[in-house]
């Protein structure tokens, strides 16, 4: 399988902290990846290197160099937008715009121009369908998305990430504020998404890693100690500190 | 003392003050609107004012505080817009922009008879508007800035971080983030901003007596070319707003029903004001409630 990003010795510095001490990790098409360690590991701030959200706090620095698809997207001459319509993101607490569950979903279409009813009508109810909330959603298109549960709302945002069309999924602990069956119907839309997208989700639910992730990287302190085969990690690790921290030594 | 028995005095002192000052407004709010209420009948509000006898209605002064909230709100709603989504999207967080929060704040802590003053300096004097709805306009948008400006600002500010996130990261520029998601968002409780700053604008005085001038000169309601000096719309006439003319009766009014006019008058400000503000939260909240479906 083809590789569609690639870190090699990235640091992150917030202001003279350093946060991410080299990370080099690469991902294959396809399948999902959990990043899983103690709070504090820095698991976010790689997931935001990523798609270069951590641009925006003042006072970073990031080393180091990360490529999606063969090209730099540090590099001086990367359109942002297009970037971050390739790499989309979904974040720990349901960030619904408070607009209707259509318009959400068809936000980033229209900010790109898409104008046309019907081709919008068509990418709305199809994102829908991949997040599996087509059949909760579709008799209350145009109500406002606020007025949804909080499994809902996150799988109405993972819909509106899957409307740009991108080709990689970021997600920072999607299920965290979520209750146990909302956050299960949120694992099973990964799931199936996982065929057709590459999906990257940092997790503190070690169970959810071994549930859905096909590899699974462990950080610690800002670096990655082990990363592997999920059965692999679960149940054979390398490193002395992967097993304490899954057999719930500490963290 | 025990915390209970200490407890339940402070809750009836509280209770106390909070009734008196209710008991209060309402008392002042009730003796205006009563003594006003015999005088308010379309004649009233539709004819001018007699001089120097009785029977003179409010018409012009209440068009003159309608319009001169108008061009105001035109004038410093933007500016105040512009300036809010600076300050809180855009501003660093350094001593320039401290500098800035801090004029802004004691901007907004002037007495308006000295925002009147500085304003009959400039826009009468210096510019030579003479007295005039646009040297008012000016005078009042300097006088609502700062507090429209903060109330911009904080109505932006409530909105969650995690808002702009998801427009960032769905690939909108900050610009777009703000413009498409930010500021809808944030629209019920600006509009509420707004709408309570026209309550203070309809019923000030002190910065208007020495700009927009203490005469209403008669107005042709069927011009409305704005150039024509005697068209409502011109903002270069002097215009004696409602709050003004109450205010000029009590202190040199000779026509005979005086006291009466007065009354009227302002009842109508004081209805005007309450209109502004329960619209304040009925509109906010509507708007609020059709933006969120929260019920
Ligand atoms: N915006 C920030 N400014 C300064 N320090 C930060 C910021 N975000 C994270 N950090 C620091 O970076 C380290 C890693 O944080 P984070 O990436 O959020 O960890 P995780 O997601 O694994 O819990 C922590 O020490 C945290 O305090
Ligand atoms: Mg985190």
């Amino acid at each position: 399988m083809a590789t569609i990003l690639t870190s090699r010795d990235v640091h992150v510095y917030y202001g003279n902290h350093e946060a991410l001490k080299g990370i080099s990790l690469d991902f294959e098409e396809k399948g999902i990846t959990a990043l899983i360690g103690p709070s504090g590991s820095s698991k976010s701030t790689y997931l935001r290197t990523l798609n270069r959200m951590n641009d925006m706090i003042p006072g970073v620095t990031v080393t180091g160099n990360i490529a999606f698809q063969g090209n730099d997207i540090y590099a001086p001459q990367t359109d942002l937008v297009a970037l971050r319509k390739q790499i989309g993101m979904v974040f720990q607490q349901p960030n619904p715009f408070p607009f209707s569950v259509y318009d959400n979903v068809a936000f980033g279409l229209r900010i790109a121009g898409q104008k046309n009813r019907e081709a919008l009508d068509a990418v709305v109810e199809n994102a829908l369908r991949q997040a599996a909330v087509w059949d909760e959603v579709k008799d209350h298109l145009h109500d406002s998305a606020l007025a949804l549960s909080g499994g809902q709302q996150q799988r109405v945002c993972i819909a509106r990430v899957l409307a740009v069309s991108p080709k990689i999924i970021l997600l920072d602990e999607p299920t965290s504020a979520l209750d146990p069956i909302s956050s299960s119907q949120i694992e099973s839309t990964l799931l199936q998404l996982r065929k057709d997208y590459t999906i990257i989700t940092v997790t503190h639910n070690l169970q959810q890693a071994s549930r859905i992730a096909d590899r699974t990287a462990f950080f610690m302190n800002g670096e990655v100690v082990e990363v592997d085969d999920t059965k692999k990690i679960f149940m054979n690790p390398a490193k002395k500190e992967t097993e304490d921290y899954i057999s719930g030594r500490f963290g | 003392m025990n915390p209970k028995l200490s407890n339940k005095i402070a809750n009836g002192a509280l209770y106390g003050i909070a009734g008196f000052i209710v008991l209060i407004l309402a008392a002042l709010l009730g003796y205006i609107i009563i003594t006003g209420l015999p005088m308010l009948n379309w004649h009233f509000l539709t004819t001018p004012a007699r001089a120097f006898t009785a029977g003179g209605g409010i018409g012009i002064q209440l068009f003159n505080s309608f319009y001169l909230l108008l061009l105001t709100l035109l004038i410093s709603f933007p500016i105040a817009l512009g300036a809010g989504i600076y300050l809180n999207e855009y501003a660093p967080n350094n001593w320039v922009t401290n500098v800035v929060r801090t004029a802004i704040e004691i901007l907004s802590s002037l007495p308006s008879v000295v925002v009147g003053l500085f304003g009959f300096l400039i826009f009468v004097v210096q510019f030579d508007f003479g007295f005039s709805i646009l040297s008012g306009a000016f005078a009042l948008t300097f006088f609502n800035l700062p507090l429209l400006t903060r109330s911009i600002e904080e109505s932006l500010a409530a909105i969650s971080n995690t808002q702009r996130e998801g427009g960032l990261a769905l690939g909108l520029s900050k610009w777009e983030t703000v413009t498409r998601i930010i500021l809808p968002a944030a629209l019920p409780s600006i509009l509420t901003g707004v709408i309570l700053s026209a309550g203070r604008i309809f019923g000030e005085a002190a910065a208007l007596i020495f700009t927009a001038g203490q005469s209403a000169p008669a107005l042709d309601f069927t011009d409305w070319n704005p150039f024509n000096i005697s068209s409502p719309l011109n903002p270069m006439r002097p215009a004696e707003t409602l709050a003004v003319h109450i205010w000029k009766i009590n202190s040199e009014g000779i026509m005979p029903d005086a006291k009466a006019v007065s009354s009227g008058a302002s009842a109508v400000l004081v209805i005007s004001v309450l209109v502004f503000n329960i619209l304040a939260r009925f509109i906010g909240k509507r708007l609020y409630q059709k933006l969120t479906s929260a019920k």
